[in-house]
């Protein structure tokens, strides 16, 4: 790693003034350790958003919707909403290990938008809105590639807003030597239609089946997805899944998440 | 910067960078080599120690951001005298490591699921273990260390 120092504010003001002086925000740590470890970032500071007590905490709003504060980390939520919301609190159970559920946040995940990390699945089909220390973004507009996000350079996420969906569910497949999804699907139906959303798939990160939403909001039933497909050009294509597999995988998970939710 | 921690009930201080990784703290400035680096990349958990209660990888957390906290690592298991830790006994007793090097991350995540979880299944044991890589055991003993510490008898098990 380069070199270094480490601020530790206390408060979001304090934070947004280091980070506006050119400091990096740094959350769980377990994405930014690794890729700092790799030099392949080389900031002067980093801002530690561990010690701000009020970028933490689950919470519901009037609307009924569902409040994770930025720097909550991945257990946190998996516990908070174990009843309220039992999609979201899975699929934060399900992230990585232990060990990085205790550190990793929703906002670090939201922030770096792996193309094959969790949340970002949660967060579009639940078309939720990202909140920041300036404004609300919703997820429609927030998600734009891999690795890419509608965040300015010192933009702080400081709040995820779920609508809770009448049913819900998210299945990953597992690649199992990173523990990140090779594919997985979250599936949300609303009052007013259906969201997929499909995450490790996609070279272009996270995005909407939408012709699957339209079969599934006509009839919320895995077999409304017989004979959709998701075009092969455009997935991820690796060592761990050709382009068709991850295509295929999309359906497959498709429809193991409707069959959970209904 | 300076900073103090609790390590295993001791007050202990250093001087670090900010790029000093917890593990290296433990390990270079305060000699306490039993926390091992596998893969220095978050995959293997052999850095695995208790950061305010809580597992956390030791290779993936800075030394400064635990300035404050209490620490606990495998040098902590056993009691003063010497005398092994039930989790511990039950890795000796059921063959549960072979070279060793996974070995005191094992312990630390083992001690943290008992304390969730005091009579957990074989299955939610694997689970718990995802983020622990053993290049030897091939986990089955593993296993049955962590469930017979935990005092229930260990069927055997589907994949013997
Ligand atoms: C072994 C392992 C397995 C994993 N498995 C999974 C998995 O299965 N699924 C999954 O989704 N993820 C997985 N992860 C990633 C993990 O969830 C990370 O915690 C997460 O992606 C990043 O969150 P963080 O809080 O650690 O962020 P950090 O690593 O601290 O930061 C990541 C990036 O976001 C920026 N950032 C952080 N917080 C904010 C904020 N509030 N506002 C703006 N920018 C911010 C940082 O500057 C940095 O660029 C895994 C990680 C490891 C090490
Ligand atoms: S050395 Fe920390 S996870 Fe491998
Ligand atoms: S006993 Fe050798 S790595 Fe586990």
């Amino acid at each position: 790693m380069y070199a270094f120092d480490i601020a530790r504010p206390t408060t979001l003001d304090e934070a947004k003034a280091a980070i506006a002086a050119g400091g990096q925000a740094l959350s769980g740590g377990q994405t930014l350790i690794p890729t700092l470890k790799a030099r392949l970032a080389m900031p002067e500071t980093l801002v530690s958003l561990h010690g701000i007590a009020d970028l933490k905490g689950v919470s519901t709003d009037s609307a009924g919707r569902i409040c994770v504060k930025g720097a909550t980390v991945h257990r946190a939520v998996a516990e908070a909403v174990a009843d309220s919301f039992p999609a979201l609190s899975y699929l934060a159970s399900r992230i990585g290990d232990p060990a990085v559920r205790n550190r990793g946040t929703i906002g670090g995940s939201v922030a770096n938008n792996d193309p094959s990390a969790c949340y970002p699945a949660a967060v579009l089909a639940c078309d939720a809105t990202v909140c920041t220390d300036r404004r609300e973004i919703a997820a429609d507009d927030y998600f734009q590639g891999m690795f890419t996000t509608a965040l300015e350079e010192d933009e702080i996420v400081t709040e995820v807003k779920f609508p809770v969906p009448q049913a819900a569910a998210y299945e990953k497949f597992i690649q199992p030597a990173s523990r990140f999804p090779l594919v997985a699907v979250f599936v949300a139906r609303f009052a007013d239609g259906v969201r997929v959303a499909i995450t490790g798939a996609s070279e272009s990160g996270v995005f909407r089946w939408s012709a699957a939403e339209e079969a599934l909001s006509a009839n919320f039933t895995p077999d409304a997805l017989d004979g959709l497909s998701v075009d092969a050009d455009g997935m991820i294509g690796d060592l761990h899944g050709s382009k068709d597999y991850r295509a295929h995988l999309c359906g497959v998970m498709a429809k193991r998440a409707v069959a959970r939710a209904v | 910067m300076k900073l103090t921690m609790k390590v295993n009930g001791r007050e202990v201080t250093g001087e670090v960078e900010g790029r000093t990784l917890l593990v290296d703290f433990l390990r270079s400035d305060l000699r306490l080599t039993g926390t091992h680096v596998g893969c220095d990349t978050s995959q293997c958990g052999a850095c695995t120690v208790h950061v305010n209660g809580e597992l956390v990888k030791s290779c993936t957390m800075f030394a400064a951001e635990a300035d404050g906290a209490e620490i606990a690592t495998i040098e902590g298991a056993a009691a003063e005298d010497g005398t092994l830790s039930a989790i511990q006994q039950a890795f000796q007793d059921h063959h549960g490591l072979q070279c060793g090097y996974c070995t005191p991350g094992m312990v630390m995540t083992a001690a943290s699921l008992l304390k969730e979880n005091p009579k957990p299944t074989e299955h939610e044991v694997r689970q718990y273990l995802e983020g622990n890589i053993c290049r030897c055991t091939g986990y089955h003993n593993i296993v049955k260390a962590i469930m017979a510490a935990s005092g229930q008898e260990m069927p055997a098990m589907a994949a013997e």
